[in-house]
């Protein structure tokens, strides 16, 4: 119940992005989108997402372009229901339609992806009333990686996402204070980042 | 902190450190409180004392090797994150547990929430300036100690689980001692009913005290007793069941009010509802293997990222795996539970009166390694 109704809702946030991955990069914007949900997509907000198009694209290589939209995952198997990959603008959205839904938050944790020059930052949500685990994660360029902060929607996500300053090095914009939380309070390093040595 | 402080000019503050060094806070946490006379206008927990970085520890060694860190986060009640990380490989890696290895482990771990509740118990009524209680909580809790020590070979930083089952079964002795414990404790809980839940002094220092809406425990994670003292019914296993525990029947003490007076019952309600899922599961036990008869000697999870979670004593401890196919875990996040607890001090606090707000500190049942991990 709960997971179809998110579902729906988070896909909202990926409409442009399928515009955005239907049109082939090269083309003119103008092409027209496949499925026609919106007539008004401003050219520059698509070319905007283009980079992000390709950068998915070439994650996963020739074969089939990585599906966009909310996956749906098997929770036995994986400890989760709903696994949304999103651009980092987007973040705060879906925090959003999250909250709204009375989900609450777990943790927020980031990994590295050195080989791919990527870092990735990872959201899990759970609700009190229906058992329904959410991750939301976005990938960030790894020698820049910012995201904005949900610590305002989430006031909890105020200390996991210093944490994840601590250990990463990811930047939370807008968030009031990134001073080390576990690491001493002087700490120029990131222990968790895949190149750390002590 | 001095750009956040909205400072009325006839109002003199001043900043009083609380800890790292200080009896209340049950290890090494520091709170840098604002003060307005006896009030807080501002309180900010300073955490890291002991941060040991379990999570890159846990990249750095085999699956197997990171077992020893389980007990060594929270040592109140370790094996419930014994459990919880076991369970999350298990799940990584698809190995079967065999149904007795299972109930030895529900078994176990509700006798460590009881001993961990029973020393919350009288560390927190300590906080609140009654001494006694402390050393009959003890003297319970010591019999919970021996009886695990038994079976584990250790008395609190345990690490009884292996993948796939648990170390060592346990004998006659062990099951006439626990049954003995949950017959002594039955009569020793009317007792903390009347002498300590029942005096008025406890109760005029935590009812209405520290209160805690359902929505702030919602915005700030809170699980576990703080979030049934909320009104919650969130208890992950019955939320969310894992090992055997569809198997028992047991209830969730939820209490609406959520001051501390509530946290502090739902805790005294929970010693009872482990008790009772231990006695079922003595009584429901099931001959069998305790380790998979193939013996789990190399873990290696398939690629990709799996989570699970378990109720621990103070509430939700989940574990997020990262595997890249290899022995050892490419990400461990473990998502502790009074680490969510303790962010919304800050809020909670505001406005208190500090020996108030020791009562609410105490009443969040904080241990100080989990938190800084």
């Amino acid at each position: 119940m709960l997971l179809a109704k998110i579902k729906k809702e988070l896909d909202s946030l990926y409409a442009d992005l399928r515009e955005a991955a239907e049109s082939p990069p090269a083309a003119e914007p103008e092409s027209a989108p496949a499925g026609g949900e919106e007539t008004e997509a401003v050219p520059e907000a698509a070319a905007a997402e283009e980079p992000e198009a390709a950068a998915e694209s070439e994650e996963a290589p020739a074969e089939e372009p990585a599906p966009i939209g909310p996956q749906e995952t098997d929770y036995r198997a994986k400890g989760y229901h709903l696994d949304a990959a999103l651009p980092p603008e987007k973040v705060v959205a879906a925090a959003e339609i999250l909250s709204r839904h009375g989900f609450f938050i777990e943790a927020v944790t980031g990994v590295d992806w050195m080989d791919e020059g990527q870092m990735e930052v990872v959201y899990d949500f759970n609700h009190f009333d229906e058992l329904c685990r959410v991750v939301i994660r976005s990938r960030l360029e790894r020698d820049k990686p910012e995201v904005p902060t949900i610590s305002h929607i989430y006031q909890g996500a105020n200390w996991h996402e210093r944490e994840t300053h601590d250990f990463f090095g990811i930047k939370f914009i807008g968030h009031p204070d990134l001073s080390p939380l576990l690491l001493p309070e002087d700490a120029d390093f990131h222990p968790l980042r895949k190149d750390f040595t002590p | 902190m001095n750009g956040t402080l909205q400072q009325d000019l006839n109002q003199e503050t001043f900043v009083l450190n609380l800890g790292p060094q200080h009896p209340a806070t049950h290890g090494v946490l520091r709170v840098k409180l604002v003060m307005d006379g006896e009030y807080i206008v501002e309180a900010e927990p300073v955490l890291g004392y002991i941060h040991r970085m379990h999570e890159k520890m846990g990249e750095n060694r085999t699956w197997a090797q990171f077992l020893p860190n389980c007990g060594r986060m929270d040592y109140l009640s370790a094996l419930s994150y014994n459990h919880g990380y076991v369970a999350a490989v298990e799940r990584a890696a698809g190995i079967e547990v065999p149904e007795r290895a299972e109930y030895l482990r529900v078994i176990t771990v509700e006798l460590n929430r009881i001993s961990s509740h029973l020393l919350w118990f009288g560390a927190f009524v300590l906080d609140l300036g009654g001494f006694t209680p402390l050393l009959y909580a003890f003297d319970d809790r010591e019999m919970i100690l021996d009886l695990l020590e038994s079976v584990t070979g250790s008395r609190l930083t345990y690490c009884y689980f292996r993948f796939g089952g648990v170390y060592n079964d346990i004998d006659d002795a062990f099951i006439a001692g626990t049954r003995e414990f949950i017959k002594r404790q039955r009569k020793r809980m009317p007792m903390y009913d009347a002498l300590v839940t029942k005096n008025i002094i406890l109760i005029k220092r935590l009812k209405d005290i520290g209160p805690i809406s359902k929505d702030m425990a919602r915005r700030y994670g809170a699980t576990g007793p703080v979030a049934r003292g909320s009104g919650i019914n969130f208890d992950v296993r019955k939320h969310e069941p894992y090992s055997v525990y569809s198997e028992f029947d047991f209830d969730v003490p939820v209490y609406e009010e959520g001051d501390s007076m509530a946290r502090y019952m739902v805790r005294m309600d929970e010693i009872e509802q482990s008790m009772r899922i231990i006695e079922q599961a003595l009584d429901k036990l099931p001959e069998g293997e305790i380790q998979p008869k193939k013996a789990v000697k190399l873990v290696k999870p398939e690629k990709g990222d799996y989570y699970h979670a378990v109720e621990a004593a103070r509430g939700s401890f989940g574990v997020r795996l990262v595997s890249d196919g290899t022995n050892s875990a490419y990400r461990l996040k473990l998502r502790s539970p009074t680490y969510s607890n303790l962010s919304l001090f800050g809020e909670a606090a505001r406005g208190m009166l500090l020996p108030d707000a020791l009562a609410l500190m105490g009443s969040l049942d904080l241990v100080i390694p989990e938190i800084d991990r």
